[in-house]
């Protein structure tokens, strides 16, 4: 590396300085600008509301509002996931003097009557008027005040449906890196305190102490220069998405949040590793990184200080086990993706051999805020020991399925009924499953639980990422435990044998089980085996994977004992029949066996032919 | 097989493509990526000039392309559909349109028509679940779909390729 002279650091310094007014400039542009309009008209163009369409609805708008000529007055504003998934694309009114209006099932048509009979008699009209909306708009309203969006609490979710993701004016104006500036006028140490102080723990699932972790790659010397900050975006979980649509809406709030965990650990380059099957969150990765380096946000001596830090974009290639922070680093070494033994922790030994520290996509999104808005606003949220909240996407068979965040240690009652509106079919509701591959059921009986990390684990689940499928009586959970098992088993790396074989050997077991030929001794093999896993694999992938299989066969022990009932009646009743049949045979045997009377005249023979 | 031409083509291709991750570390998935990104899947011809100008002996590259299910070796069909098998898919009947596509394609996860029009692979969550079950056509999403509605995305892709074909 080449050494720089004092000279050139200053004028370095200098120009830091300036980008950092400008940056702050561009804030106050885009608050000035946004004054302009009357109205906006926010849609939602995250992957759910996108696939179905929001992209022809958003031209719609922008043709409706010029042809009526308001684009000078409507402010149209393409934004991250508004929450409410299942009933997409959504899009918000938003007019001077009035309150907010969210409509659902957006099409084209129903984009262009919204400006004509809502955005257009309403600007004209004037905040006194009360507005009429003809029957038509009013059954596509969906009510800002559903439990869905009130029980609610939003700290990472915060800008997504408010904001243009691809806009850092808006960003900036929204308090955008003035947690990083302000971190920058601190010791490093005194960050580390704040995180402390807040509680915040890793949202990828395990939930270590975020500020522990860093603070062991405080402590880590630099190792030829350099030490990493990584950003796990890995999300495999099949059945969550929350990390996709938090970087998918805006990642400037991950980049910041790395960039204050370099700043209090010392890491010198960071590198965000996202699943390739997010093109939306690749896209904006990728922008928010260009942003970053074009203004000065990410080079050296970052707005006059003496923190330099640079960020890189890396694919995942779908690979469920590179969500284990040292398949990780393998796969971010170009590597197949197979993980090893803890210790020497990646703190120590990570990336390239030189000490890193992993956080999860939310676990990072949460700094920012906890550094402007102090520990303490942080902490008062949640539960002793999990604070904060977290977002989970709520699917499978629930009405209102989407992307959530709620305080930790919201029930699961609420969140199935009240933010998720119960159950979609309106059949009694079943299980829940969380952690996904790695988790558990939490069952009806379990409905008053509060969602924190000792509680799921207490119950032989976890928090794992934030996938929560609602499952009614219809689903059968040795199918899930099936489908989940399968699962795990394609994705073991094949390292260690605990993962390779046990997983195989139990998944043949659950399925002989699911097929109705399963016996008692199956369900002890599977329990022996799943225990073993749990002890003996080497990762995180393996010691969890029977956590499906565990889970169901504690709470729903009634539905492995009925298969394998069945199963026996089915044996028995088969036995039975094969008795029966066995002595029909050998009845039969006995009939072919018996030779012919030779002294009986031949069948119809009357004899007559010798009286003649 | 690709023709000798063909072949030239994909080597001079990739060697462009690979200037910009050669001397980065670690970026061999990346240039992977890149690769499949152009022709569609990884050809032998792109490994070969790879394992050359990044220094990465041909079995590890090998190696690499068979951990991770994104990477294909083979090319796929002209029109690939993922039918999603996410958890909330599969909740939702994904097994069902799964089948559906068999019945009418015969194919399975991984397999193409013999004519190549079609291409069926199973994927897991494509970050829509609100729309489950989840099928995506050639970047196109399809989404709460029932059994019933399988036929017509496959006459509506028939159509289109052969509107294109016409061309």
């Amino acid at each position: 590396m080449v050494e720089l002279t004092q000279e050139q650091i200053q004028k370095l310094k200098e120009l830091g300085r300036t980008q950092k007014e400008n940056l702050l400039k561009m804030g106050e542009t885009f608050k000035e600008d946004v004054k302009k309009y009357k109205a906006a008209i926010y849609t939602c163009n995250a992957t759910s509301c996108h696939s179905g369409g929001a992209a022809s609805v958003i031209d719609a708008f922008k043709e409706s509002l010029e042809t009526m000529g308001l684009s000078q007055d409507v402010r149209m504003v393409c934004t991250g996931c508004m929450g409410l998934c299942a009933t997409g694309p959504l899009a918000r009114v938003e007019i001077k003097g009035r309150e907010p209006f969210l409509y659902k099932e957006v099409t084209p048509d129903l984009a262009r009557i919204i400006v004509s009979e809502h955005v257009a008699p309403a600007l004209r009209d004037g905040a006194e008027q009360p507005l009429r909306l003809s029957n038509y708009l009013k059954s596509k309203e969906l009510s800002l005040q559903l439990p869905f969006f009130i029980k609610q609490r939003k700290i990472v979710l915060a800008r997504l449906g408010h904001s243009d993701p691809e806009n850092l004016g808006e960003y900036v104006a929204t308090g955008g890196y003035q947690a990083l500036m302000k971190c920058l006028e601190m010791k490093p140490e005194e960050v580390l305190e704040i995180i402390r102080k807040s509680g915040l723990r890793g949202r990828g699932g395990a939930g270590f102490p975020t500020a522990k972790k860093w603070e062991m790659l405080a402590q880590a010397p630099l190792c030829d220069g350099e030490k990493f900050m990584v950003c796990n975006g890995d999300e495999g979980d099949p059945g969550a998405y929350m990390d996709s649509c938090i970087l998918g809406g805006g990642a400037h709030a991950v980049l910041e949040g790395m960039m204050i965990g370099a700043y209090a650990t010392g890491a010198t380059s960071g590198w965000f590793y996202v699943r390739a099957e997010y093109p939306l969150a690749i896209e904006r990765v990728e922008l928010a990184l260009k942003q970053a380096k074009k203004y000065g946000i990410l080079g050296k001596n970052i707005f006059g200080s003496d923190f330099s830090f640079m960020a890189e974009l890396r694919y995942g290639a779908g690979a469920f086990v590179c969500g284990e922070e040292t398949a990780l680093l393998e796969s971010l070494e170009g590597k197949r993706g197979t993980p090893h033994p803890r210790p020497p922790y990646p703190t120590q030994k990570g990336l390239f051999g030189k000490p890193t520290a992993i956080n999860n996509v939310e676990t990072l999104a949460n700094v920012p805020p906890i550094i402007l808005k102090g520990p303490e606003w942080f902490s008062e949220v949640g539960t002793a020991t999990s604070k904060g909240t977290k977002v989970f996407a709520l699917t499978g068979k629930v009405k209102h399925s989407g992307l959530v965040e709620v305080p930790m240690g919201t029930t699961v009652e609420c969140m199935v009924n009240e933010i998720g509106g119960g159950t979609s079919s309106g059949k009694p509701f079943k299980a829940v499953q969380t952690g996904g591959p790695s988790g558990g059921v939490i069952p009806a009986s379990h409905l008053d639980m509060p969602i924190c990390y000792e509680e799921l684990k207490k119950l032989g689940s976890m928090m794992g990422s934030g996938g929560m499928i609602v499952m009614d009586q219809d689903d059968s959970m040795v199918e899930i435990a099936k489908f989940y098992l399968n699962f795990t088993v394609d994705e073991s790396c094949g390292k260690c044998a605990p993962c390779r074989i046990g997983g195989y050997q139990m998944l043949q077991l659950v399925k002989k089980i699911a097929d109705g030929e399963g016996t008692q001794s199956d369900l002890k093999k599977i329990q022996e085996i799943g225990t073993a896993m749990k002890q003996a694999a080497l990762c995180g992938l393996g010691q969890t994977a029977p956590n499906p299989v565990l889970s169901t066969i504690r709470f729903f022990y009634d539905e492995y004992e009925t298969l394998i009932q069945q199963a026996q009646q089915k044996k028995a009743e088969k036995q039975k029949l094969q008795a029966e049949l066995s002595s029909i045979e050998h009845e039969m045997k006995k009939l072919d066996e018996r030779k012919p009377d030779s002294t009986l005249p031949a069948a119809g023979c009357s004899g007559q032919c010798k009286k003649e | 097989m690709a023709g000798n031409e063909s072949q030239e083509k994909i080597k001079e291709d990739t060697q462009k493509l690979l200037t910009k991750w050669k001397n980065k570390r670690g970026a061999l998935i990346m240039a992977l990526h890149d690769i499949q990104g152009l022709f569609g899947y990884v050809p032998w011809e792109a490994m070969e000039v790879t394992a050359k100008e990044m220094g990465v002996p041909m079995a590890r590259i090998y190696a690499v392309l068979t951990f991770y299910n994104y990477f294909k070796l083979k090319a796929p069909g002209k029109v690939i559909i993922s039918v999603c098998d996410g958890t909330a898919c599969h909740i939702k009947g994904s097994q069902g349109i799964l089948d559906a596509f068999h019945d009418c394609l015969g194919l399975k996860d991984g397999q193409t028509t013999e004519d190549g029009l079609f291409h069926l692979q199973v994927v897991r969550c494509l970050g829509c679940c609100g729309l489950a079950p989840v099928v995506v056509v050639n970047g196109k999403t399809y989404g709460k779909n029932t059994p019933a509605d399988v036929q017509k995305i496959i006459a509506e892709w028939r159509q289109k390729m052969t509107e294109t074909q016409g061309e």
